[in-house]
């Protein structure tokens, strides 16, 4: 649906990204992998349209992408919650009209949130108001999701709460997704496909085929773990 | 025990002026005790002066707050939201602020005469650039990381400016009407005191030719309670517009 051929990007001449190759689909999420710096968010923002590309080209169901891209809703590391609207109104922004307050609550109840829908989004947790980005994101109904660093900045337990709740939404509303990470174990965790960039280019490309929800103490999961960090290392 | 100490904390900040006003009145040798000023003050509320001078400082500072204030946020808008607005205004407007508007006296005299427009154009002057100055710092303050994320979820122009850079620029531009409304009492107290047949400057101006000095006392009494009634509505205001942010909930 989403695909990246043959995409570049330079800033000032110094290229970030070049060659890469991406496909994604409805119902399929791909985790990109990589240490920071390596070029994976630039690849979302191309994608999601927030910068052009230098070279290469972006088609959005076959027609080549040119400004913001209308199938794909970010979240960020940051849950970029407007403080002066109350979390509903948050999540009602970006859901469509005219149902936009109905779709909105089920979003805030599907992530567990309703009863806080009258609140100031200072008034939560940071993983509350993550929830409250996944819920705005899901609220929009694009078909794409890119989630960038998304669960970053939480607590480890909120980050493994969070972390199957995604997994949950995903298995229910069949979405696609493209995951930046530098969290191997999300990556396996989460994604059908997790690609490890390296100075701006895919030099791993992993099929992740264990059924869901996934159990970390498997061998599978250890095995493709164990393979994911030894490359990204350098061994 | 919570009754009472909520009267103590709303009775503290009375103290102060109320020892001030008695040992004025105990004091006193020459010039008016606080009781004259009263008397004062009823007096010329029964002949109907005081309110007709009060209305019309009133009246005054009203319309040049409104024109001024307006124009300053009109222009802090475009030029914040609008990089070549800004580049083709902002040093002009920069320049036109560093002169004191009271400066203008003798000229807006020459210009307007003593009526009327003279003193709302040097109030207008005199709001117009704090407005200015905080709404432009208000917009460059708003995180573009929020801008990025309405365009993301598909905002248009005017949805981009009510939902995020309004509320946003909101709080500074609550700072920018602390400090007009400031400036407004000065520039309506130096202008009526200079040129005017009316409003509180001028009553106080004419008491000052007569002696009266228990009516010059009561007009300068009025600036301040006109000026802390302004500013009680100022923080009104921005506790019932930026009750989102916690640090003005209990302010």
């Amino acid at each position: 649906m989403l695909q990246a051929s043959g995409v570049s990007k330079s800033f000032d001449g110094r290229a970030v990204l070049s060659g890469i190759n991406l496909d994604l689909g409805p119902g399929e999420i791909v985790a990109v992998v990589g240490r920071s710096g390596c070029g994976k968010s630039t690849l979302l923002r191309l994608l999601a349209g927030l910068e052009q590309v230098s070279g290469g080209c972006i088609t959005l169901a076959g027609q080549r992408l040119a400004g913001l891209n209308p199938a794909t809703r970010l979240m960020f590391q940051d849950a970029c919650l407007l403080p002066w609207r109350t979390v509903l109104q948050n999540v009602v922004l970006a859901a469509p009209w005219p149902d936009s307050i109905k779709t909105a609550r089920e979003a805030l109840s599907r992530v567990g949130l309703l009863d806080r829908a009258q609140d100031w989004p200072a008034a939560l947790s940071g993983g509350q108001r993550q929830r409250v980005a996944l819920a705005r994101a899901l609220a929009s109904n694009a078909p794409l999701i890119l989630l960038d660093e998304p669960l970053g900045a939480l607590d480890a337990l909120t980050r493994l709460e969070m972390q199957s709740l995604i997994e949950e939404l995903w298995l229910e509303k069949q979405f696609g997704g493209l995951l930046i990470t530098h969290d191997v174990e999300e990556a396996v965790a989460l994604a059908d496909r997790v690609l490890v960039m390296e100075n701006g280019r895919f030099t791993l490309d992993l099929s992740v085929r264990m059924p869901r929800p996934r159990l970390r103490g498997e061998s599978e999961f250890v095995t493709l773990k164990e393979r994911l960090l030894t490359h990204l290392l350098g061994y | 025990m919570k009754l009472s100490r909520y009267l103590i904390v709303r009775l503290v900040p009375w103290i102060v002026p109320l020892l001030l006003l008695a040992g004025w009145q105990w004091a006193v040798t020459s010039g008016p005790t606080p009781a004259a000023v009263i008397k004062a003050g009823w007096r010329l509320t029964r002949s109907h002066e005081l309110p007709i001078h009060l209305w019309e400082s009133f009246k005054r500072a009203m319309i040049g707050l409104a024109i001024g204030g307006g124009l300053g946020l009109s222009l802090g808008f475009i030029n914040g939201l609008s990089a070549w607005a800004n580049r083709f205004f902002d040093s002009s407007i920069q320049m036109l602020r560093n002169v004191p508007h009271l400066a203008l006296i003798p000229l807006v005299i020459t210009w307007f005469g003593i009526g009327e427009q003279g003193k709302e154009f040097l109030i207008l002057l005199g709001v117009l650039f704090p407005l200015y100055i905080n709404t432009l710092h208000g917009i460059r303050s708003i995180d573009p990381k929020l801008i990025e994320m309405g365009r993301v979820y598909g905002l248009g122009r005017w949805r981009l400016f009510r939902q995020i850079v309004w509320p946003g620029a909101l709080p500074s531009i609550l700072v920018g009407l602390r400090y007009a409304l400031g400036i407004m009492w000065l520039t309506l107290i130096v202008a009526e005191t200079i040129a005017s047949d009316n409003g509180i400057g001028f009553m106080i101006t004419n008491a000052r030719d007569f002696l009266q000095l228990d009516v010059v006392v009561l007009g300068i009494l009025l600036y301040a309670i006109l000026g802390k009634l302004a500013d009680v509505f100022a923080r009104l205001l921005e506790r019932r517009l930026l009750r989102w942010n916690p640090a003005y909930r209990h302010a």
